[in-house]
């Protein structure tokens, strides 16, 4: 049995001119480094705040914000998903070479039960095996990475099904358009809202990566909990395969080679703990946010990709620090 | 036999071993209606272990547990609740992050009513809430709110979400395994009036506790353990402190009667 040693402290008193609890609410930090961000590159370049660039933010956010959910909910569980990139590039190769013989239903439906039997093997792994999440969804990523390029044959298949390219669409009012796929991300984000704050089942993903022997003593199932999760990712990884082939109406196996650890940076950056138990996806969207805005204006004034590689690097690092010294303190 | 003692939970001749370890030796316990029975015995005695059998936390390998007389098998925690035992565990129970609510309904939230329940299976917070600072109020835990989160809460207040989370649900039995330890001398005896409060409502109480003299002060019997089996249940009018801990140690024999169970 681990028992879990939660020294306690009385709560530091609150005196009416202690103002530092504002600092110490989870999303202020990051709400803070977005509008900063959004002021730098406002005063760095005029494009920056137009409807058209905004719109191109969101864009370039949907796949990565969607993924970033699922990272979310399995961080939440003290987990990693390494491989929840490499399971929606399947998913779009999927669709994209089965559309002809199944047409555009079709090929979601088999895509969705290819992308969830991957998340089903890695939940039952993680939790009837008990192996590390990290090992478990390394050993997937390479597998089904390698599965990708066999199916593709490394060729690229463009996409014109207008059901799988739907989310391309576009919509709005005046200079103020943007495509569905940015409604599909904001829609994804609410259930998940919802389900984690509304649901027992989400306070349950809470309970099973905040303490895992409370939660089991109140008689909490930890591994259903946790295959639901997994299984959860594989859903959303296919949605997110959907969206990108909205975004960009080609299968590529060698696209979105970076989402998955962008997805990590948008989860930590938005103050989700690595350790399990803490964080919501609001604090993800708005670390998606950072990332994409900080990408995308450091692109308007000319600072090259490799640098911004290492701006999101430092970053993440950084948030990572911030969680472990708040971990601390709270022991 | 006159006015024998109705007897809640009782358990025989015990065995749970991990590997080499011996963790319960052949342990009997007995514990009666409406009484606050000590459980007491040096680290690694098997203290824990016996009260998880008791709570369905393990399986014990052989021995028998019987509740009001009716064997019973608890296989996991809920077994056990099903049967009205609930159980304040050694190490804080608690989920950091979440409020105080959804702690003390964790693993079996209540649900709104019609569409929204059943359908889109939204918890019933308001209710949750109510019902949380009612049960805070009526054990006397000041809170400001049950929405905090219980990781703003002082060591007291987090073991009081505990105890009212094992009080508000437990129909029987309540067994607290070290209630105290993480706790300051204040925060304590919080918990030690929780402890009489849970009594006066006609609960029998199971309380672990390294402490003297809190097991003193609200214990009705004692059960002294030692390598992994009871060797005696002592009354507290009868032996003073000094003897039990000499009971504890095998420093001092037990009479006949405190041997097989006491008075
Ligand atoms: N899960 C376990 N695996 C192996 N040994 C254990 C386990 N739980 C308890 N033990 C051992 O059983 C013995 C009794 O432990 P425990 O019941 O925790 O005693 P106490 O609560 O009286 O300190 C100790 O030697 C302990 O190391
Ligand atoms: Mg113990």
């Amino acid at each position: 049995m681990t028992t879990r040693t939660d020294t306690i402290s009385p709560a530091p008193p609150r005196t009416r001119r202690d103002w530092t609890w504002v600092a110490r609410q989870p999303l202020v930090g990051p709400l803070a480094a977005l509008i900063l961000a959004v002021v730098v590159f406002s005063i760095g370049s005029p494009r920056f705040l137009s409807p058209y660039n905004l719109s191109l933010i969101g864009q370039q956010s949907i796949v990565i914000g969607i993924l970033a959910v699922a990272q979310t909910i399995v961080i939440l569980t003290a987990g990693i998903d390494l491989s929840i990139g490499a399971i929606a590039v399947l998913g779009t190769i999927v669709m994209a070479k089965t559309v002809q013989s199944a047409g555009g239903v079709g090929a979601l439906l088999i895509a969705l039960v290819v992308c969830v039997a991957v998340g089903a093997i890695n939940g039952s792994l993680a939790s009837f095996l008990r192996l590390p999440p990290f090992i478990v969804t390394l050993g997937t990523f390479t597998a089904v990475a390698a599965a990708s390029q066999l199916y593709a044959g490394s060729a690229t298949y463009p996409v014109t099904d207008p059901l799988l390219t739907f989310f391309g669409q576009d919509f709005g009012i005046g200079a103020w358009r943007t495509t569905l796929g940015v409604g599909l991300l904001v829609v994804v984000y609410a259930v998940t809202f919802y389900v984690l704050n509304q649901t027992a089942g989400g306070k349950h993903v809470y309970a099973v990566g905040g303490n895992p022997t409370a939660a089991r003593f109140t008689g909490i199932k930890i591994n259903r909990t946790l295959l639901m999760v997994y299984i959860m990712t594989g859903v959303i990884a296919m949605i997110a395969a959907w969206a990108a082939l909205g975004r960009i109406p080609n299968a590529d196996p060698n696209a979105y080679q970076t989402a998955n650890l962008d997805t990590i940076t948008a989860v930590v950056i938005g103050g989700t703990s690595l350790f399990g138990g803490r964080g919501s996806v609001v604090g993800t969207l708005i670390g998606t946010l950072i990332v994409g805005v900080l990408r995308n204006g450091l692109t308007l004034i000319g600072v090259d990709n490799l640098y911004q590689n290492i701006a999101t690097g430092v970053l993440v690092i950084l948030a990572v620090a911030f969680d472990q010294i708040a971990r601390r303190r709270t022991q | 036999m006159t006015n024998s003692p109705t007897v809640v939970l009782e358990a025989k001749n015990l065995v749970k071993r991990y590997g080499s370890v011996t963790a319960i030796n052949g342990a009997d316990f007995e514990l009666r209606a409406g009484e606050v029975l000590a459980v007491i015995g040096d680290n690694g005695a098997g203290k824990s272990s016996l009260i998880k059998a008791l709570s369905g936390a393990l399986v014990p390998d052989s021995g028998e547990i019987r509740m009001d007389g009716e064997p019973v098998r608890f296989r996991t925690t809920l077994d056990a609740r099903h049967h009205g035992i609930e159980t304040v565990y050694q190490d804080l129970a608690v989920i950091p992050a979440l409020d105080i609510a959804s702690n003390v309904f964790l693993g079996r939230e209540l649900r709104k009513k019609g569409f929204l329940g059943t359908v889109l299976r939204q918890l019933d917070k308001p209710r949750m809430r109510a019902e949380s600072m009612q049960h805070l109020t009526d054990l006397k835990i000041g809170v400001k709110s049950a929405t905090q989160a219980v990781e703003t809460l002082s060591g007291g207040q987090r073991q009081g979400v505990a105890v009212v989370r094992s009080a508000a649900f437990g129909k029987r039995v309540i067994i607290m395994d070290e209630p105290t330890a993480a706790l300051g001398v204040r925060e304590s005896g919080m918990v030690m009036d929780l402890i009489r409060q849970i009594r006066e409502r006609g609960l029998p109480v199971i309380l672990i506790s390294h402490d003297m003299p809190h097991v003193f002060e609200v214990a009705d019997r004692i059960h002294v353990h030692r390598l992994g089996k009871r060797t005696a249940v002592v009354d507290p009018k009868v032996r003073s402190m000094a003897e039990v801990v000499a009971l504890m140690t095998g420093a001092l024999e037990p009479s006949e009667e405190e041997k097989n169970g006491g008075a």
